[in-house]
């Protein structure tokens, strides 16, 4: 097994590089999945990197290109056409640490999140649940203080809040894929 | 803050984990040298999630639409030329069998030639380029392998302590074929007198891991009269399931 590549942290200025317009905008007319980032202060995290990676209402996990289908003329990102389901997006946390997302109920429960951030050496795997499910495996090993902060709760119809706590009490549960 | 104090920290840290004799690949995240680490890394070990039906274990797909011809040539997308010393970088991004990840994307961000980020938040006073943007995309090629044409970036000053600098780099983001395959990183320049001294280069705790990201400068790569060829192959790290796929 050869040896990897050692990870770094996203840093500040990666702001004009890897967000793109539309990157939260998966599918309109599903949910909306919101919330922020919070550093072991409890203070919003202003310059995080969040990206996710869903299943489609069936399920299905093949995604699709055109996240960032470019104009050939101008090079812009004109944005995802809107028939395939690319399942993936990627949003930059605002100044007060806040991101949304647009998108369809996934087939499976959650939606994956990755989190990168200044400060942050090696970005941190969570999900966001969407509804309990007693067969999942995730959290059937979780005592239910910990659990707790992988569940996003339904504000009103259609409208998922899930934050995100980097440290500190209530901390995000994050994950490792071995 | 001085260099003094946080290099001493750094040389600390890395005594304790050759002590410690169990091997680490990446930036540690815990890593007071690196003071913005403090407050942004979890006190909780990571939760392993065994589950061979984890969508994690897939992961985004990216194609033809999602890339332009002058993406990967950052020397190309303005009117003129960037001020700076011209350079290619190549190699191939692969698993950890050795396995090229074939069509996926590339990402690329760096300062320009004098150490400045067109962003609003880089105050460092280094002149912008107006004819250098420094973001690059492309895919992989059937080998792995990627491709940038740019411009050498330049050292700059931080905050983190008193006349901190980074080391020249180019910020790297990769996917594989798995999410939980993911990769942000920064390629450095062989030699790089900085190394020492800077606490993102030393979050790497292994040695011959912090090696694994310095390009290596390749003459065959350099085109006469044109530019000069780093070699920086990319191996992405993941979940051992991935690996077993056929």
């Amino acid at each position: 097994m050869i040896k990897p590549t050692p990870s770094q942290t996203v840093g500040p200025f990666y702001g004009y590089a890897l967000p793109f317009a539309g990157g939260g905008d998966l599918a309109h007319g599903g949910i909306v999945l919101h919330g922020r980032v919070y550093d072991g202060a409890g203070e919003p995290v202003p310059d995080a990197l969040l990206e996710f990676w869903q299943s489609d209402p069936d399920g299905g996990l093949r995604g699709a290109p055109g996240s960032l289908r470019r104009d050939p003329v101008t090079g812009a990102i004109i944005g995802r056409h809107g028939l395939d389901f690319t399942g993936f997006g990627r949003v930059a946390t605002d100044a007060d640490g806040r991101w949304m997302l647009r998108t369809l109920m996934p087939g499976l429960p959650y939606i994956s999140v990755c989190v990168f951030a200044r400060g942050l050496g090696h970005h941190l795997y969570t999900r966001a649940y969407l509804r309990d499910e007693p067969g999942d495996r995730l959290l059937a090993a979780l005592e239910p203080g910990r659990r707790a902060t992988l569940m996003a709760a339904e504000e009103r119809e259609g409208v998922y809040v899930f934050d995100v706590r980097l440290q500190g009490e209530q901390e995000t549960v994050f994950l490792d894929f071995g | 803050m001085t260099q003094e104090r946080i290099s001493a920290e750094i040389a600390d840290l890395h005594e304790a984990y050759l002590k410690e004799g169990v091997e680490r690949h990446h930036a540690a995240r815990d890593f007071a040298p690196y003071r913005s680490s403090a407050l942004r890394h979890p006190h909780q070990p990571l939760v392993v999630v065994d589950d061979p039906e984890a969508a994690e274990l897939t992961g985004p797909v990216f194609g033809v639409t999602d890339v332009t011809a002058l993406d990967a040539d950052l020397t190309r997308q303005h009117q003129g030329q960037p001020l700076g010393e011209r350079i290619t970088v190549t190699g191939r991004v692969l698993d950890r069998a050795g396995r090229p990840v074939r069509g996926q994307l590339v990402e690329v961000w760096q300062a320009n030639a004098s150490g400045r980020y067109l962003h609003q938040r880089d105050d460092h006073p280094a002149p912008l380029d107006p004819n250098f943007t420094g973001v690059g995309r492309c895919l992989t090629d059937d080998e792995g392998r990627y491709a940038f044409t740019t411009v050498r970036p330049g050292a700059y000053p931080w905050r983190n302590h008193r006349n901190a600098w980074r080391p020249a780099h180019i910020h790297f983001s990769l996917f594989g074929t798995a999410f939980a395959q993911r990769l942000i990183t920064q390629m450095y320049f062989p030699g790089d007198p900085l190394f020492p001294y800077d606490p993102i280069f030393n979050s790497v705790l292994d040695e011959r891991a912090r090696q694994r990201m310095i390009a290596a400068y390749d003459h065959d790569l350099s085109v006469p009269e044109w530019s000069l060829g780093y070699r920086w192959d990319i191996v992405l790290d993941g979940p051992s399931a991935t690996w077993m796929e056929s």
